[in-house]
């Protein structure tokens, strides 16, 4: 067998021993998957009414609240998700077994390749429901097949490179609470940008802030594709942060993990 | 073991320091293929530390190393291929079935969907781990998990293997089932490099026996040389009255007696023309000895001897070194046969 149908198969059995995991404790899952329900439930039907009328427009209101938080939410799934994600491989290094991986003759990397396709595969399921619900409480999109397929593409992107980062974060983490302590700051991003309300609305410094992050460029174009506001470069910005943090995570990860084990 | 037996393990020089703290400084290890050797030594000796560099986990400071015919430096993954590692600590997966945790292993050694249940099914029914195969490794006894590291261990069939103190803590019974795993592995042709604190278990399994002290290898040998390193070794005669005692003790010059036991010790390195001296001794006086014992010093006079004077002990001592001065670690050595 060459290197890399080794790899590919190493990798289906680190993803299959995950999801066997996850099956057996499915309590953090079902956790992860919950918060953006909950969040998508709360802001559209306690502050929906209040936000929507906020946004000013034609029809300002309850419905336009939705239309305007479920890119939002969206990415608050995937950042949600990927804080389990970092729980779960902080968890699994100071698990006895890594050392065991690290003598066998297995690829390198599978076990990170587990924990990313795991995650990634847990993230779209979660999208999947939050956009199911989301069209439930009445959410309404123009969307065509086209710009379907681009969001679902670009979220998958973003969901990957984030992955990778959580991958790196939850090697750094010197245990499972810090693992679980860092990505908080991922989790809050989508409030701290364009996800709930529009970044003009925020005081300056935070409104800057809100303009720049890596969050706000995605909310923006998942917006435009889905409910047809103005993308403009915002496209452009999402795919190169998409791209410098996957890289970042990536790289950084496959150092960490190349360290030589400390207990 | 003969000369031209093929090397299974052989590192030299091998260097490793933390920080400040060397832990390592130069040891050799050869072990032939087939054979089982033993590294001895104290908490904090660096046994743990030996096995991780040799098994490819961490990497050593200095020195080379060759494992199953693989260069360390160039071909870790050769080595990786060919080797089994049992930690000290347990290397289990805690969220799988100790049946999961072997069916990954047959996954990860890429053994077919069958042979891979195969040996599951084999590994769980020697290791007596049948009725625990579809519980959680978190429930079971500290016996049970280190049966199941090591089936998972044996999974892929590995040449080299290295049990790092494969048996702290388990009960007899376990231990057996544990030692005679360890002697139907050498018996297929498998290598094992183990760790241990036992000196008994040495004793058993070992061909040869390392000890471990402040980062050198202070002596090796088989269990017989090692305990030969160390002196005071006796046979131990007792009488029915004083006056047998006094003519014993005038025919064994050098021997000390024990007046109250009526008893008295005659120096020897337990062997058997040593025996035998002593008994055509008495024969020829003719002094009626009610009990006799033979008193070889054990592995455990031997550690104590040799790691309790950490500086003055650095000969790597060959086989058939033997001094003639009597150590007081060594006088309180245990019986080992009783001859009637
Ligand atoms: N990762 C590490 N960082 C710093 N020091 C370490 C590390 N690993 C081991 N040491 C030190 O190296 C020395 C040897 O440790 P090692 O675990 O090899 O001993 P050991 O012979 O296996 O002991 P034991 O019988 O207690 O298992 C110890 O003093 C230990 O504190
Ligand atoms: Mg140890």
């Amino acid at each position: 067998m060459s290197t890399l149908t080794l790899a590919a198969r190493d990798s289906r059995t680190m993803l299959r021993r995950n999801m066997r995991r996850w099956a057996r404790y499915p309590a953090m899952t079902v956790q992860l998957i919950a918060l953006p329900v909950i969040m998508l439930l709360m802001f559209a039907f306690v502050f929906g009414q209040t936000l929507g009328a906020g946004l000013g427009g034609p029809s300002a209101g309850r419905g336009d609240y939705i239309d305007y938080l479920v890119p939002g939410i969206i990415l608050m799934t995937v950042s949600a998700s990927i804080q389990g994600t970092a729980i779960s491989v902080a968890m699994d290094m100071h698990e006895g077994i890594i050392a065991r991986f690290r003598t066998m003759a297995i690829s390198r990397g599978a076990v990170l390749t587990g924990h990313v396709i795991g995650s990634f595969l847990q993230t779209l399921v979660g999208i999947a429901i939050v956009i199911g619900v989301a069209f439930l409480i009445g959410f309404r999109t123009n969307a065509n097949a086209a710009e379907w397929i681009a969001t679902i593409g670009l979220l998958c992107l973003f969901a990957i490179a984030l992955t990778w980062l959580a991958v790196a974060m939850g090697l750094q983490a010197k245990s499972v609470e810090t693992a679980s302590n860092t990505p908080t700051l991922l989790v809050l991003l989508p409030f701290l940008g364009s996800g709930f309300v529009p970044a003009d609305s925020m005081p300056a410094g935070l409104a800057w802030f809100a303009e720049y992050q890596p969050f706000s460029p995605v909310i923006e174009t998942v917006r435009g594709l889905l409910l047809g506001t103005e993308i403009g470069d915002n496209a452009v910005l999402a795919l190169a942060w998409t791209a410098v943090i996957g890289l970042l995570g990536y790289f950084w990860a496959l150092k960490l993990f190349r360290r030589p084990p400390v207990r | 073991m003969t000369p031209d037996q093929p090397t299974a393990i052989a590192a030299t020089g091998l260097r490793k320091s933390y920080g400040e703290q060397t832990v390592l400084d130069g040891i050799d290890i050869t072990v032939p293929e087939g054979t089982v050797f033993a590294l001895l030594g104290p908490n904090g000796a660096g046994k743990t530390t030996a096995v991780q560099i040799l098994s490819t986990l961490i990497e050593a400071d200095g020195g080379t190393v060759r494992v199953a015919g693989h260069d360390l430096a160039t071909d870790a993954d050769g080595i990786r291929g060919a080797i089994g590692v049992t930690g000290q600590f347990s290397a289990v997966d805690n969220l799988l079935t100790g049946e999961e945790n072997l069916l990954l292993m047959a996954d990860l050694n890429h053994l077919p969907r069958a042979e891979g249940r195969r040996r599951t099914a084999e590994l769980l029914e020697r290791f007596d781990l049948v009725d625990a195969a579809e519980k959680n490794p978190m429930t079971y006894s500290g016996g049970m998990r280190r049966k199941l590291d090591l089936a998972m261990t044996l999974v892929g069939d590995p040449k080299v293997i290295f049990l790092d103190e494969p048996t702290t803590g388990l009960d007899p019974r376990t231990r057996r089932i544990m030692w005679d795993a360890i002697r139907g592995l050498v018996a297929g042709g498998v290598t094992i490099f183990l760790t241990t604190q036992y000196l008994e278990e040495a004793d058993e399994l070992a061909d040869r026996i390392a000890l471990l002290d402040h980062g050198h290898i202070v002596a090796e040998g088989t269990s017989a040389e090692l305990k030969r390193l160390i002196p005071g070794g006796h046979i131990r005669l007792e009488f029915a009255d004083p006056d047998e005692l006094d003519q014993a003790a005038r025919t064994f010059a050098g021997s000390t007696r024990d007046d109250a036991a009526l008893a008295l010790q005659v120096p020897s390195d337990g062997d058997v023309n040593s025996l035998r001296a002593v008994l055509d001794h008495l024969d020829v006086a003719s002094i009626e000895v009610t009990n006799l014992t033979v008193h070889t010093p054990d592995l455990d006079d031997v550690f104590l001897a040799l790691t309790g004077r950490p500086t003055e002990v650095r000969s790597s001592a060959g086989a058939g070194h033997q001094s003639a001065e009597t150590t007081d670690t060594a006088a309180d050595s245990t019986t080992k046969e009783t001859v009637r």
